[in-house]
């Protein structure tokens, strides 16, 4: 039940994630999510995608350093401190968060936070065991 | 173990002698032979007949690979056309490449200094011995082929390329002596380590050359499959490999002197610079009968030493060349040369071979930024990665340069492919 993320190296110049942007708009491929985490010297740019396998395979022929990993897509309890009793489980059963990001999506109306963990299907079990509703690509797909 | 012991072991005094003898021959040989060495000659007031000391060489005027280029391809031959049996050009990327021709004594004595030069390193009759050097106008791949012929080794002639193939017969033969290039070779190393062969092979020796095999590289290459790598040095001009090449004992090329005259000279002046002064190293080459040159400057930065050497031989020893004057950069005060550089980028994972080196003045001290291409994409889950990267690259170019500078990871296919070295550096200190 996760989600492909891709993962772009940028470096810190005007233009840089427009030239991405452009590339994925010229392939159809729809951005869900974004993150951009940089130093003044360069970036990693994460992007969930409704076409994650092509979007990786174009942004690769143009010459990006590309990466795909899977996160978990995790949809917070409709109520305040949701995000922090998805962090307070993670952390109870030891599990690391290397980066996280947020998205709302205007179909469903729902927060979603996406994850990224070590031990992803452990991060799974312990998630879902306490009521969490994870996305999967296909849910992705259907936003 | 030497291979023509009376000349490798002769007294100082004696190979003076000797190349004074073949320094006349060579001289008068140009002056009649080659209307261009005539000409230059005239006009610096020099004549066969006043070269009387080996220091007179310094009367001649210098050669540069301009005047090759001007006079392509044959009009600096000395001997007829019909005595020339074989011709060899160097790779020039631009241009017209430099032409060299030999007779059959030329091929004779062109294959017992290689000879000398890869017995002198270790390499003996019953050895196995990969050619990995590409056969063709290149001189490399040609030159060890005679040297080890006439030592009498099983020569594997495979060429480069087909790096599967090679490993295989490596392994199937059990090939002995690796001749390749150092980046070559260095590639080799890594794929019989992936393809879990570097145990089988019975590798021993490398005799690489050809480019500037730097400490690191040769590191590499020795853990990797564990075998001593020697280098040895020649070019095109001075009829190709064969000039020098390391002993044993690995400190400094020995010159074979009898047949190459070196001087080391100011590259910005021409002065002679006197022994042990690092400067651009000339030679001329004393017994060629085809392609007779004189003075010829090498541009390569090195140093000459007569020192006695443990190995028993008495010919001068050159270091070995780390750069070229003409891409030599000063920063901080420290000479450093892009092979340099391109040695620690070589050998790093996760960066391309590409590279800009960007110097620019701060403060009134030299900056130099290194900006390399990431292309590996498995670094981009942790921040912290990449940066971690840039450092372990940062420390690695200290320790080879012995000066901090920057590092700068830019994306692929960013910074410009060049032909020459020169172009990829931004020297922003003048501006
Ligand atoms: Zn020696």
């Amino acid at each position: 039940m996760s989600v492909k993320q891709i993962s772009v190296f940028v470096e810190n110049k005007q233009g840089a994630l427009l030239d991405i942007t452009t590339r994925l708009s010229q392939h159809q491929i729809n951005i869900r999510a974004v993150s951009l985490a940089d130093t003044t010297r360069f970036g990693i740019f994460r992007l969930i995608v409704d076409k994650p396998d092509e979007c990786e395979k174009a942004l690769r022929e143009e010459g990006f350093t590309v990466s795909i990993t899977n996160v978990l897509v995790v949809k917070l309890q409709d109520r305040p401190g949701g995000l922090s009793e998805a962090v307070k489980i993670l952390s109870e059963h030891g599990i690391n968060i290397d980066y996280l990001y947020a998205f709302i999506t205007h179909a469903i109306n729902d927060t979603c936070v996406i994850v990224r963990v070590g031990d992803i299907e452990f991060a799974e079990k312990v998630l879902m065991d306490n009521g969490f509703t994870l996305f999967s690509d296909e849910d992705i797909l259907k936003i | 173990m030497f291979w023509q012991k009376d000349a490798e072991t002769m007294n100082r005094a004696k190979i003076k002698e000797v190349q004074l003898e073949r320094l006349k021959w060579t001289v008068s040989r140009c002056y009649n032979n080659v209307p261009y060495y005539k000409e230059m000659m005239d006009k610096a007031g020099v004549t066969p007949e006043k070269i009387k000391t080996l220091d007179d060489v310094r009367r001649l005027p210098l050669t540069t690979k301009d005047v090759l280029r001007q006079n392509y391809p044959f009009k600096l031959f000395a001997s007829p056309k019909e005595d020339v049996v074989e011709i060899h050009a160097s790779s020039g990327t631009t241009g017209k490449p430099v032409v060299g021709g030999y007779t059959k004594n030329d091929l004779d004595l062109w294959g017992h200094c290689m000879a000398r030069l890869v017995v002198a390193a270790g390499a003996r009759q019953d050895d196995i011995a990969q050619i990995s050097f590409g056969y063709g106008l290149f001189t490399g791949a040609f030159g060890l082929h005679y040297g080890l012929q006439k030592v009498g080794c099983m020569i594997v002639p495979i060429s480069s390329g087909n790096s599967e193939k090679q490993i295989m017969l490596m392994e199937d033969f059990g090939v002995t002596v690796l001749i390749a290039t150092p980046s070559y070779a260095v590639y080799l190393s890594e794929l019989a380590k992936d393809l879990g062969v570097a145990g089988n092979l019975k590798l021993r020796l490398g005799l690489f050359g050809s480019e500037v095999c730097t400490p690191e590289m040769r590191k590499q290459i020795e853990n990797n499959i564990g075998i001593i790598v020697t280098d040895n040095y020649g070019l095109t001009e001075l009829g190709g490999c064969g000039v020098s090449g390391e002993c044993e004992e690995r400190d400094g090329l020995h010159i074979n002197e009898d047949h190459f005259l070196a001087e080391i000279i100011d590259p910005d002046t021409g002065e002679v610079l006197p022994e042990g002064e690092s400067g651009e190293l000339v030679i001329t080459p004393l017994s060629k009968e085809a392609f007779p040159i004189f003075r010829y400057r090498t541009k390569d930065i090195s140093r000459l030493s007569t020192e006695p050497c443990r190995c028993g031989r008495t010919l001068i020893r050159m270091d070995k060349v780390v750069g070229r004057t003409d891409d030599m950069l000063i920063i901080k005060g420290v000479n450093v040369f892009p092979s340099q550089i391109e040695s620690v980028i070589f050998t790093m994972p996760h960066i391309g071979p590409h590279y800009q080196l960007v110097l620019r003045k701060e403060r009134f001290m030299d900056c130099l930024e290194v900006q390399v291409e990431l292309i590996d994409g498995t670094l981009l889950e942790k921040y912290g990665e990449l940066e971690a990267l840039e450092n372990r690259i940062k420390d690695k170019l200290r320790i080879v340069l012995g000066i901090d500078c920057g590092v700068t990871l830019v994306a692929p296919r960013t910074i410009t492919r060049f032909e020459g070295k020169a172009k990829r550096i931004v020297d922003l200190r003048k501006a």
